[in-house]
């Protein structure tokens, strides 16, 4: 079917900011999508509230909103742009219900606006819990028996029915609280009673349980015309239980017969087409391994992390043709981009295998509940392919940027029978590390699997690589086995550990004995076809299909997983700085190994490598491309860190030097470097025991900042006014040792702010600085932040930009570093230096219109700030401001603390402009999904250091006509000062729940700044977890109090007697 | 033990062996897919010929003895990048390398299949052994080039004696060319009562087993060869209902004035989109042929166009203008492979049902 031309303009929604279970995949999916809608001559609004992403640059769109994801704000916007369609189905859960929820308003019927692709009454019946299961029952599909019940005697009766195990699910909490999988009556009874107590709704479901399982999921696609294909299959290596984000998987499927596979593959057509889905489609079954009974799990009728894994699994692009398709185009008529000569209807034949491992957040946040289930808590994931599946796996373990570059861990070397085997039973995000020590121990794989259901296929693919470790330990420099070694994935490193030797000797003798991989490429069709596909993965096999062209070529390190500090926005800068080596003639070269990123889409760069960002993985692509050099500078800390090994190698790393990298990283080089420059900085010192730590603090004066070097979990940096607070900190808080010393910096009162400047050695360019909403003591990556900076003159912009120019030059900066200053008694202090893009980045560059990796890019290759034709300096202010606000995952984990800290805990962010700093506060905080009611109520829970603080604020809450909620201290406190409030019992005080309940039935915000509280069972922190249940939105630093206030007052009327 | 495979052009590819300890000749072929290596190792269509699996691995799933294609497979080799160390599935019976050493069909992994398809991909399908000994090269390239190895495989695999299939409804007569049990199972669901003679018999023997229609089987080599099926399809299309599979299309396109040609590497896989040009509609479909009808040539006879491979344009199903009588190029019965295409089965027993109550008012 020829596309449609009755509509020109087309609407597409992001997925705004990055959570827990949607992060950068829709970037992946909306740039696409946007592309593939501009190729085919579409004119496209895109709507998205998070400003890190490539969806949102002008180039993508033709007209980009980073506006709130709201009915409100994108119903102003529709207004504006009489789009004639929009295409729901690209932006995640996010762009789905957004699309439901504008629908509902009657404003699309009313401007004649039609909803491409998927209808909405087939999104609805796939997300609707009844009608979903009805359409399986007209189906004949089965769906794991469940029902919901009220009381424990109604879920012990329909048990019995449906025979046990069976899981209790309570009804509307988060993160599957209080549910739990029952083998017997009796543990029914107290699993049903617990749910029942926790569910608001006083509701169970009671679902036959199928953990155990066999999961595999489809990617399908379908057109108008019915034309329908699976795109991809894949298993996951945890069986049913654990949610497939946060599952280990293979593709394509490794256990199942083709009877199996072809029965399940007609299900998952049957289902997309019962569905009418117009587009990709996911389908999640769960197969018996002992029959061939099999379950539908779901299904997600849009694009998903799946699809996009998928689409980098097969080469097949799965977002792009659901937009053709939404269009009106049909399979059977548009190409396939990857072979250029098929055409889309088309089912990937794979000749490698493709392993994805999630990468959770339990590095950052160590005290989180990391047991695995139905809740996912990873925040991104690593893809690898290899040509035996053991390569794959492996590959992917050294993708993921943790301490374990491969299976050997030395916690799980430590545990003791008992621990082991409970970390194998009750799966966490280490279990396979825990299966290799299993196995090294001599479990055998019928134990392995009682314990932990895994199909044997798969936990022998961990006993080889066992055996593997101790035939590589008894035959050092042997070259066969090192052969064999490489073929099953095992790096330089590893081999090294076993051997006794460094890594560079491995390698060096690796060479010598001419072991080096070949790199094949991903073709979608098996070699069936010629392909030009620039997309390739290193192997140990025979032939090389990669070929160094004749341009000079220039290497970009991407950034590996998303995670908390490292997320999306180091993929723009690596995208962008792709472009910009692009324009300068050069072709570039993208090494990276997140599935999840358009880095990663083949047809961004010249080539793709898809491989782990090890020394050993880069160098050996650099011995087949001898790249002109290597840029590191946008791929966060990973690519950063790559920087000293590869120069040792002789690989050029272009930009600044990495002598100079460590200048800015080291802080005795650094500290010299400051007063060379007669710059300032916080007074700091180090100090190793309990008396050297206050006479450190003596000496610098107090108020001092003190922190442990080396922090874990709770709010270990402390502002501390007096020498006996410092000794009660001392005792409570941290213990100074050798190993361990402790920080004391002089803490300076004051406004922080960063920049990023671009230096081509002589010249610096200051697109603009941003004045962090937060003091110090909240990380900046959970800062709210402002441009242009509101409380700085022009006095203090000269002497940051002076400090900058300074500090670039000095450091020999030879494309961007990112600097954090602190502003103290009108002077300016440098905190701290990054010699790479930043995460402000994107933000700036979007509002300021400078293409900041762009230009450092093109610096790094040698063309001047000048010849660029920018001009030195800082960049002159816009009239717009522009708020950035962090976005937090907390209620996708248990056991958390929501407090911020010096620790970074969020895992995106959203962006608000508009011509006053309030309304851009109220549309940051709106796209933050901190949406506030005209009157509501605040409840204050606060330290006694911070009363005099909260006065203001609570006065000002009252003003705008919000009730006040505070414990008995607090309470008194504001009373004293003539202001209504409600006291409420603490927790300890009276054994009493009257808090909780506040917070869960009137309660509007919770302001709690108990930073002490950070035991589980405190106060605070129990506060702070029931408020992230129940969705009450949360703040636990004044100045965001502040923030809030000043957009809240913005938009209500102040009532005030004459 | 250390195993080589031998090309026609000289090329040598050294792995390891599995399977059976013997040194066979064969045209060397490439399948790409994913899963159903055992249907594909027991398909007759597959005799004389040495398979590549481009799927990595091969053997996670084990072998078991439902999922079997035909009794004794006549296949020549198997090659794969890895074999499975552990098959895992729980109607797994026998591990690939003992269900082939069982068989007398050797077996090479560890050679760079995906470099031995591309090189299959532009030098099209070349003859190959399999032997532990490559010390004369010369004596064994000499030796490929004057071997035909598919030559006479239809009179090799075709059954020997006439078999039934009971059941009650129709009257199937299947014609074995190198029969695909799948082909039976889906007559035996559709409740046909099917009797299976020789490649060799002749239209007389048809008639007279009264049959309601005729299903031409898939089979192995160059339908060229068939001259007597040819003549016997030419008779008894013009009195019965005909489905022909594979080799069978290729016949039923001969037995019409249609020619056929070698292709240059086959289309052997599951994900071949094709179109029915009625209807519009495109299925995947499981495929295995070296052989296909001349689009071209099909313009002078009696039969049209129905199906074409989306991507290549193949013929793949034929239709007769005159008689009721189809084909295809594909394998509708799947195994291994996408069910997509399965109710073209429904097709043909509706034309044999059609044709039965003509006769009965007639």
């Amino acid at each position: 079917m020829p596309k449609r031309k009755d509509i020109h303009k087309i609407m597409i929604f992001g997925s705004g900011p990055i959570i827990i279970g949607q992060a950068a995949e829709f970037d992946y999916s909306g740039t696409q999508a946007c592309l593939a809608l501009k190729e085919e001559g579409y004119e496209t609004v895109l709507v998205n509230s998070n400003p890190a992403t490539i969806m949102t640059d002008n180039q993508i769109a033709d007209h980009v909103y980073i506006e709130p994801l709201t009915v409100d704000s994108v119903s102003r916007i529709i207004r504006q742009e009489y789009p004639d369609a929009i295409l729901p189905t690209i932006g995640g859960q996010i762009g789905l219900n957004l699309a439901v929820a504008l629908a509902k308003t009657g404003l699309l019927d009313e401007l004649g606006i039609q909803l491409l692709g998927t209808k909405l009454d087939s999104i609805d019946q796939a997300e609707d819990r009844e009608r979903f299961k009805e359409l399986m029952q007209d189906l004949n599909e089965p769906v794991p028996a469940s029902q919901t019940v009220a009381t424990v005697d109604d879920a012990l009766a329909y048990a019995e029915t449906i025979g046990y195990p069976v899981i209790v699910r309570p009804a509307f909490t988060m993160g599957g609280t209080g549910g739990g999988i029952c083998h017997d009556a009796a543990e029914m009874a107290t699993i049903a009673a617990n749910g029942l107590d926790l569910s608001p709704a006083n509701q169970v479901l009671i679902e036959k349980s199928i953990a155990g399982f066999k999961e595999i999921e489809f990617e399908v696609m379908r057109d108008a015309a019915d034309n329908a294909m699976v795109v991809c299959c894949m298993e996951n290596f945890d069986p049913v239980g654990i949610h497939t984000g946060d599952s280990i998987v293979f593709a394509p499927n490794q256990t199942i017969t083709d009877r199996e596979f072809q029965m399940l593959r007609d299900c998952a057509l049957r289902l997309i087409r019962a569905l009418k889905i117009e587009g990709g489609c996911n389908v999640q079954l769960a197969l018996d391994p002992n029959s061939y009974q099999y379950y539908v799990i779901e299904v997600n009728p849009r694009v998903s992390r799946s699809s996009a894994l998928a689409s980098k699994a097969t080469g097949y692009p799965i977002a792009k043709m659901a937009a053709k398709i939404a269009i009106g185009l049909t399979l059977d008529e548009v190409l396939n981009p990857v072979t250029g000569k098929t055409t889309a209807q088309f089912e990937p034949a794979l000749d490698y295998v493709v392993c994805k491992i999630p990468r959770w957040p339990f590095d950052k946040f160590t005290k989180a509940n990391r047991h695995l289930g139905s809740q996912m808590k990873a925040t991104g994931e690593v893809m690898a392919i290899g040509r035996t599946a053991e390569e794959a796996l492996q590959k992917a373990i050294r993708s993921l940027e943790i301490d374990a570059k491969d299976l050997i861990l030395p916690a799980a070397q430590a545990a003791d029978q008992a621990s082991l085997e409970e970390k194998l039973t009750h799966a966490q995000d280490d279990r396979l590390f825990y299966l290799a020590e299993a196995f090294r121990r001599g479990y055998t794989i019928d134990q392995v699997h009682a314990l932990t259901k895994i199909n044997d296929y798969f936990l022998d693919l961990v006993a080889h690589l066992v055996e593997l470790e101790k035939t590589i330990q008894t035959h050092k420099q042997d070259v066969p086995t090192l052969q064999v070694a490489k073929e099953n994935g095992f790096s330089d490193q590893t081999i090294a550990k076993l051997w006794g030797v460094t890594a560079n000797e491995v390698r060096t003798f690796r060479l010598a004995n001419q072991i080096h991989p070949v790199y094949k490429m991903v073709d979608t069709c098996a070699a069936e076809f010629t392909s030009a596909t620039p997309y390739f993965y290193s192997t140990y096999d025979h032939e090389n299909e990669s070929h160094r062209s004749k341009k000079p070529s220039i290497l970009v390190i991407g950034s590996g997983p998303i995670r908390i500090g490292q997320g999306v926005e180091f993929d723009y800068a690596t995208v962008h700085s792709v472009r910009a080596i692009q324009s300068q003639g050069y072709e570039a070269i993208v090494m990276n190994s997140n599935p999840e990123t358009v880095s990663t889409d083949f047809s961004v760069s010249d080539k793709l490598y898809f491989e782990a960002l090890t020394l050993e993985d880069v160098l050996n692509v650099c011995d087949l491309e001898q790249p002109v050099g290597v840029i590191v500078q946008f791929g966060g800390q990973t690519a950063i860190n790559l920087a000293a090994g590869l120069a040792q190698h002789g690989i050029k790393i272009l930009g600044t030097t990495v002598k100079d990298l460590d200048a800015a990283e080291d802080r005795e080089v650094f500290d010299q470097v400051i007063k060379q420059l007669d710059l300032k900085q916080p007074v700091g010192l180090t100090a190793t025991t309990p008396a050297a730590v206050l006479a450190a603090a003596e000496k610098i004066g107090y108020p001092v900042l003190v922190r442990p070097s080396y922090v874990l979990g709770g709010k270990a940096m402390e502002i501390v006014y007096s020498q006996t607070e410092l000794e009660q900190y001392l005792q409570t808080n941290a213990h100074a040792t050798v190993d361990h010393p402790i920080l004391v910096d002089a803490y300076l009162e004051g406004r922080e702010c960063e920049v990023d400047a671009i230096c081509d050695g002589h010249q610096v360019l200051l697109p603009g600085i941003m004045e962090h909403i937060e003091r110090a003591g909240v990380h900046s990556g959970d800062s709210m932040a402002v441009y242009p900076p509101q409380s700085f003159d022009a006095d203090i912009k000269a002497q940051i930009v002076a400090a900058t120019e300074k500090l670039c030059v000095a450091l020999k900066c030879i494309g961007i570093m990112n600097i954090q200053f602190i502003i103290h008694d009108h002077q300016v202090y440098v905190l701290e230096v990054n010699p790479r893009a930043s995460r402000t980045v994107p933000f700036l560059s979007k509002i300021t219109g400078i293409e900041m990796a762009q230009a450092a890019t093109k610096v790094i290759l040698g063309q001047s700030i000048a010849d660029q034709g920018l001009t030195p300096g800082l960049h002159p202010e816009p009239a717009m401001i522009h708020v950035k606000a962090p976005v937090f995952s907390f209620n996708k984990l248990d056991d958390v603390d929501a407090f911020l800290g010096p620790e970074m805990k969020s895992t995106g962010e959203v962006m608000g402009s508009d011509v006053t700093f309030a309304k851009a506060l109220y549309k940051a905080f709106a796209g933050a999904k901190m949406l506030l009611p005209d009157n509501g109520s605040v409840l204050l829970t606060i330290e006694d250091a911070d009363k005099q603080r909260v006065l203001p604020l609570a006065q000002r809450f009252a003003r705008i006509g919000y009730r006040l909620l505070a414990t008995s201290g607090t309470a008194e406190f504001l009373k004293q000062h003539g202001l209504h409030v409600e006291v409420v019992d603490k927790l300890h005080e009276t054994g009493t729940n009257d808090i909780l309940d506040a917070i869960k039935t009137k309660v509007d915000i919770v302001v709690n700044t108990m930073g002490h509280d950070y035991q589980k069972n405190s106060d605070g922190f129990v506060i702070r977890q029931t408020a992230i249940e129940h969705n009450v939105p949360l703040l636990t630093a004044l100045d965001t109090v502040d923030a809030l206030l000043t957009s809240l007052e913005n938009r209500s009327f102040t009532t005030q007697a004459l | 033990m250390k195993r080589y495979l031998v090309l026609e052009d000289g090329a040598v590819f050294a792995g390891k062996a599995f399977g059976a300890m013997t040194n066979t000749l064969g045209e060397v072929v490439f399948s790409t897919g994913m899963t159903g290596y055992q249907e594909s190792i027991t398909d007759q269509s597959y005799v004389n010929q040495i398979l590549v699996f481009t799927n990595p691995l091969i053997g996670n799933y084990g072998i078991n003895f439902d999922d079997n294609e035909s009794l004794e497979p006549g296949i020549k080799g198997v090659i794969c990048h890895h074999l499975a160390r552990r098959p895992s599935n729980w109607r797994n019976q026998q591990s690939l390398g003992d269900f082939l050493t069982d068989h007398q069909i050797p077996g090479l992994q560890g050679i760079d299949t995906r470099e031995l398809v591309r090189h299959l991909r532009s030098a099209g399908t070349l003859r190959g052994m399999l032997t532990d000994d490559v010390s004369d090269l010369p004596a064994i390239v000499a030796q490929l080039k004057a071997t035909n190895p598919t030559k006479g495989s239809i009179a090799a695999v075709s059954t020997k004696s006439v078999y039934p299939n009971p059941g009650y409804q129709r009257n199937i007569v299947v014609v074995d060319f190198g029969i695909k049990q799948s082909i039976l199972r889906e007559l035996a669901k559709r409740d046909c009562n099917v009797v299976v003679v020789p490649y060799n018999t002749t239209a007389k023997q048809i008639e007279n087993l009264h049959p309601d229609g005729i299903l031409l089987s898939n089979g192995p080599g160059d339908p060229m060869e068939m001259i007597s099926a040819i003549k016997m399809i030419a008779e008894v299309e013009k009195h019965y209902p005909v489905f022909g599979i594979c080799m069978g299309h290729q016949l039923f396109a001969l037995a019409n004035g249609a020619k056929t040609y070698k292709m240059k590497f086959g289309h052997r896989g599951f994900n071949h989109p094709v179109r029915d040009l009625a209807s519009g509609k495109t299925y995947f479909t499981s495929q295995n042929h070296g052989y296909a009808v001349d689009a071209a040539s099909v313009k002078e006879t009696q039969l049209t166009v129905s199906q074409v491979e989306v991507n290549d344009g193949t013929v793949e199903g034929l239709r007769h203008k005159q008689y009721p009588a189809f084909s295809l190029q594909f394998h509708p019965d799947a195994a291994p492979g996408p069910h997509d295409a399965a109710s073209l089965f429904d097709t043909f027993i509706k034309l044999v049902d059609d044709q039965k109550e003509a006769h009965h008012h007639a």
